[in-house]
């Protein structure tokens, strides 16, 4: 047994603990300190409105359709009004959600979003139930200028079909004139 | 005065000093704890009251309230005896520690160190009959494995504490202090080094924790112990770490005395244990566990002898040097 290279050898993993003593600990002492999250970060899902004010989800049910855990119930219904459809009954079951961020990627209204909160601990299942009025928010969330309405042809009271931007009028196929 | 007043003050002394000797062992746990994630880049316990020094506090109160469950298999006498042993063996070798100048129960007792090497003996004897008695497989080979590493060391660390009591000249405790001008870790640096180790291998810490890793036999010859037994166990085993702790310091390091202030031997006792205490942790954060083989190897075949030189150099140059 070679007792130098033996005692080299210890001496050396004594030394790295005790580097690794003077070295600054890189553990976060929640929640005392707050982890610092990238603003892509998949929290907690909100359902935003445009920035004039009036919610964007449609009910379109794309949301629910891509869910792979089927967490998101919605029923959808028309204003009258308006003629704008929108969700009766928005609920996400955050007991079953997964926060993959599918829910976001298939909104075309940009209404789903996800937000880094994660602090969304409950004491019971239930309470882990949120319907509309705990997701609906007042703000435009990640996309504070896109209004879906001001690019889609559907129509609403106050824009018939044309009236969009980049959209040209829709064109008289019983008449030749341009 | 009257001995029915001495025999009240002896045991109001004996209940003060064991419950100090556990409450060391319960702060030597939570200092361990602390002391480990400072080595690994990470916190110990910090939440349990300031800086968590409550921690062991909660940890009793969660142990009290666990079930002890005594397997129906299990040689029943001997399966609460065991925990008994080492626990009792450790508290009972404090006994001639000498903490201060004058400052121990027995300290002066002429076979101290023969004294202190028989009760390790006897704790030897705990830990095997823990795993004996409990009548299941990985227990017994965890008892069996330490009572082999128990004995092997056992006699390298007697050997290493002959060298002292040749040049101190007494088996008592309290004498090797006082002999002590110089610490005789300098007069007898391969002896300093081989009553570590063998310390170390003695209480079953890593790097020569193979009875007990968790990862290899799902915590050894203490497998079927819970709730208080394995609290017993467990704090036997702490104490044990600080009873060497201590014997390193009386031995070698010169006890109670410090180059200055001849007043506060407490204190300087107190800083040299700690020391040792705080090397025992640094050995077990970075040295990797040693295989059984490895072990019982080392111990006979190099540590051995090396004790058995050291004690054939030291009685030469004795012989010379008077």
């Amino acid at each position: 047994m070679n007792v130098v290279k033996t005692i080299r050898q210890l001496a050396g993993a004594l030394a790295v603990t005790a580097k690794h003593a003077l070295a600054k600990r890189p553990t976060v002492q929640y929640p005392d300190e707050m982890p610092a999250l990238p603003a892509r970060y998949k929290g907690r899902i909100v359902l935003t409105r445009d920035p004039d004010g009036q919610e964007r989800c449609v009910a379109c049910y794309l949301c629910s359709s891509v869910c792979p855990v089927d967490c998101i119930q919605i029923q959808g219904t028309e204003a009258i009004e308006d003629d704008r459809r929108y969700p009766l009954k928005f609920s996400i079951d955050f007991a079953r959600c997964i926060f993959c961020g599918m829910c976001e990627e298939a909104c075309p209204t940009l209404a789903i979003q996800l937000t880094p909160d994660f602090e969304m601990g409950a004491y019971s299942r239930g309470k882990m139930l949120y319907q509309k009025e705990d997701l609906l928010i007042d703000g435009t969330g990640k996309h504070p200028d896109y209004n879906f309405y001001r690019h889609s042809g559907v129509p609403i009271r106050g824009k018939a079909i044309g009236e969009a931007a980049h959209e040209a009028p829709p064109v008289d196929p019983r008449s030749n004139l341009p | 005065m009257s001995p029915v007043v001495y025999w009240f003050a002896v045991v109001i002394g004996i209940a003060i000093t064991v419950f100090a000797l556990v409450g060391m062992a319960a702060v030597l746990v939570f200092g361990e704890r602390r002391v480990l994630g400072l080595l690994q880049d990470r916190y110990g316990p910090n939440r349990v009251g300031p800086f968590g020094i409550l921690q062991s506090i909660a940890d009793a109160l969660k142990l009290l309230s666990k079930e002890v469950f005594i397997p129906p298999f299990a040689d029943i006498r001997f399966y609460l005896l065991a925990p008994v042993l080492v626990a009792t063996s450790v508290l009972v070798s404090f006994v001639v520690v000498p903490i201060g100048p004058g400052l121990s129960w027995a300290a002066d007792l002429n076979v101290a160190v023969l004294f202190v090497l028989a009760m390790s003996s006897i704790n030897a004897y705990g830990v095997f009959l823990g795993g004996w008695s409990s009548n299941s497989k990985y227990p017994l080979i965890g008892s069996v494995r330490a009572i082999a590493q128990l004995i092997s060391y056992e006699l390298s660390l007697s050997l290493a504490v002959m060298g002292v009591v040749l040049l101190s000249g007494s088996f008592s405790l309290s004498g090797i202090v006082e002999a002590q001008r110089i610490p005789y870790a300098l007069l007898q640096p391969v002896g300093f080094v081989i009553f570590l180790i063998c310390g170390v291998a003695e209480t079953h810490r890593l790097p020569f924790d193979l009875p007990e890793a968790e990862n290899e036999l799902a915590a050894g010859f203490n497998t079927e112990y819970g709730g208080m037994i394995f609290a017993l166990f467990f704090l036997g085993e702490y104490m044990a770490m600080l009873l060497i702790a201590a014997l390193t310091t009386t031995l070698f390091l010169g006890g109670w005395r410090g180059p200055f202030l001849p007043w506060a031997g407490v204190l300087w006792f107190a800083l040299k244990t700690g020391a040792v205490v705080l090397l025992f942790y640094w050995l077990r954060t970075s040295l990797p566990r040693l295989r059984y083989d490895q072990l019982i190897t080392f111990g006979w075949k190099f540590l051995l002898p090396l004790a058995l030189v050291n004690i054939m150099v030291t009685a030469l140059l004795g012989m010379f040097w008077m």
